[in-house]
C-alpha cells in the first residue's frame, strides 16, 4: 500500500485612497455571488502570498477604474485561511492603493464552501468567477489571467 | 518548503530605487517585491522565489504522516509538481537543500514533465492522493486535503488523510474520499 503526497509554491500606483478590506463570513461573500444586480459580477479569489494573484490584480483594478456600467468587481482575499491577522492584507491594499471592493473571507473548513462558490473550483489560487446576474450564466477560471482575457470572458457572457 | 538564500547585490540601480521610496529598509522590515531584468534578458521578480505558503504550513504534518504511516505499509512519496521555470524557488537544487535541511525520511521527487501531476489531476499544492496497493496495482482511495485547517493542524477537527489511511488499515470503507482546500495553483510550464 502506498501513500503519495503532491507538494511543493507589479506594482500599480494609482492615485487616491485605498479601499478598506471588509471581513466577512460566507454569507457576505454569497451576497456578492447572488447579488440580484442584473449586471455582471466579477469575483476574484486571491491572497497576498500568491504571486500569480498579485500579478493579475492590476487587470481587475483597470477594469474597476473603467467603471463600466453594470460590471461590479470584488476581490476576495483568502489570507485569513493561513494567517488570522488581517493587518498584512490592510497594508497590502494600502500600499497598492487598491480601489476595487475587497472582502476578507473569514471561514473555517474550506471543503464546506469551495463547491458553493463553484463546483469546478479545486481551491487553487488564483481563481475568478464571472456571473451574468440576468441570465445566471457563469464563467469560472482557475489560473492567472492575462491582458485582455477578463474583457473577453465578460463579453462572452453579455 | 524552501527558503531563498540570495545575496542581492546593491548596485547603483537598486540603491537608486530604494532611495525613491519614503523609507529605507531596516532589519525586520517587509520588502516590496521588485522585478528586474536578468542578464539573460528575462524579468526576474522576488515574488518568483516565494514558494507555496500552504505547503510550507503543512510541511511538518507531511513529515508526521510519513513517520506515522511509513512503517504501517503506507510510505509517503512527495512530488514537486511545479515547473522551476515558473517558480525558481521550486528548483531541483532547492528541493535537495530542503530535503537535507528538514531531514526528509521519504523520497522527494521532481515531476519534470509534469505528466504525473497532470495524470493524477493534481491542481494545487499540497494535494494528496492516497493509493491502495491491490496485489501490485495501485487504486486511488482518497484525493484532497490533509485536514481542514491549513493554519493550525492541532486545531483541525477533520484529519482527512489520517482517517482515510486508518480506514484502509482497518479494512473499512473510507467515509470521505474527496475534499478541497485553498492551495497554491500548480505552476505549469507555459
Amino acid at each position: 500500500m502506498r501513500l503519495l503526497v503532491i507538494s511543493v509554491a507589479i506594482i500599480s500606483f494609482t492615485p487616491g485612497f485605498a479601499q478598506r478590506a471588509e471581513i466577512v463570513k460566507w454569507k457576505g461573500l454569497n451576497n456578492v455571488i447572488e447579488s440580484k444586480s442584473g449586471g455582471i459580477t466579477v469575483v476574484n479569489f486571491w491572497a497576498t502570498w500568491c504571486a500569480p494573484c498579485v500579478k493579475e490584480l492590476p487587470l481587475f483594478e483597470k477594469l474597476n477604474a473603467e467603471g463600466r456600467e453594470g460590471v461590479s468587481i470584488t476581490l476576495v482575499s483568502l489570507d485569513l485561511d493561513l494567517d488570522p491577522n488581517p493587518e498584512k492584507v490592510y497594508k497590502f491594499v494600502e500600499r497598492k492603493k487598491l480601489q476595487s471592493k475587497i472582502l476578507l473571507l473569514d471561514e473555517k473548513d474550506p471543503n464546506t464552501w469551495i463547491d458553493k462558490v463553484d463546483p469546478r473550483w479545486s481551491g487553487a489560487l488564483p481563481a475568478t468567477l464571472i456571473i451574468n446576474q440576468k441570465t445566471g450564466q457563469r464563467k469560472f477560471v482557475e489560473k492567472e489571467l492575462h491582458e485582455g482575457e477578463l474583457e473577453r470572458l465578460i463579453a462572452e457572457l453579455q | 518548503m524552501k527558503r531563498l538564500f540570495s545575496i542581492i547585490a546593491m548596485s547603483a540601480l537598486v540603491v537608486g530605487l530604494v532611495s525613491m521610496s519614503p523609507m529605507k529598509y531596516g532589519v525586520g522590515d517587509t520588502v516590496s517585491l521588485f522585478t528586474l531584468k536578468n542578464v539573460d534578458g528575462k524579468m526576474v521578480s522576488l515574488a518568483d522565489y516565494k514558494t507555496c505558503p500552504v505547503s510550507k504550513a503543512y510541511n511538518t504534518r507531511i513529515m508526521d504522516l510519513s513517520k506515522k504511516y511509513g512503517s504501517k505499509g503506507f510510505p509517503l512519496v512527495a512530488i514537486n509538481a511545479n515547473s522551476p521555470e515558473e517558480s525558481p524557488g521550486d528548483s531541483y537544487e532547492e528541493m535537495v537543500s530542503a530535503a537535507k535541511r528538514k531531514k526528509y525520511d521519504f523520497p522527494y521527487l521532481i515531476d519534470e514533465t509534469q505528466d504525473v501531476a497532470r495524470s493524477f489531476g493534481a491542481t494545487n499544492t499540497p494535494h494528496v492522493f492516497v493509493l491502495k496497493n491491490q496485489s501490485g496495482s495501485f487504486k486511488v482511495a482518497y484525493i484532497g486535503a490533509i485536514d481542514n485547517n491549513s493554519r493550525d493542524g492541532s486545531a483541525a477537527d477533520r484529519k482527512y488523510v489520517e482517517t482515510a489511511v486508518d480506514a484502509l488499515l482497518a479494512n473499512q470503507e473510507i467515509a470521505t474520499t474527496k475534499t478541497k482546500a485553498i492551495g497554491c495553483g500548480i505552476k505549469w510550464k507555459e
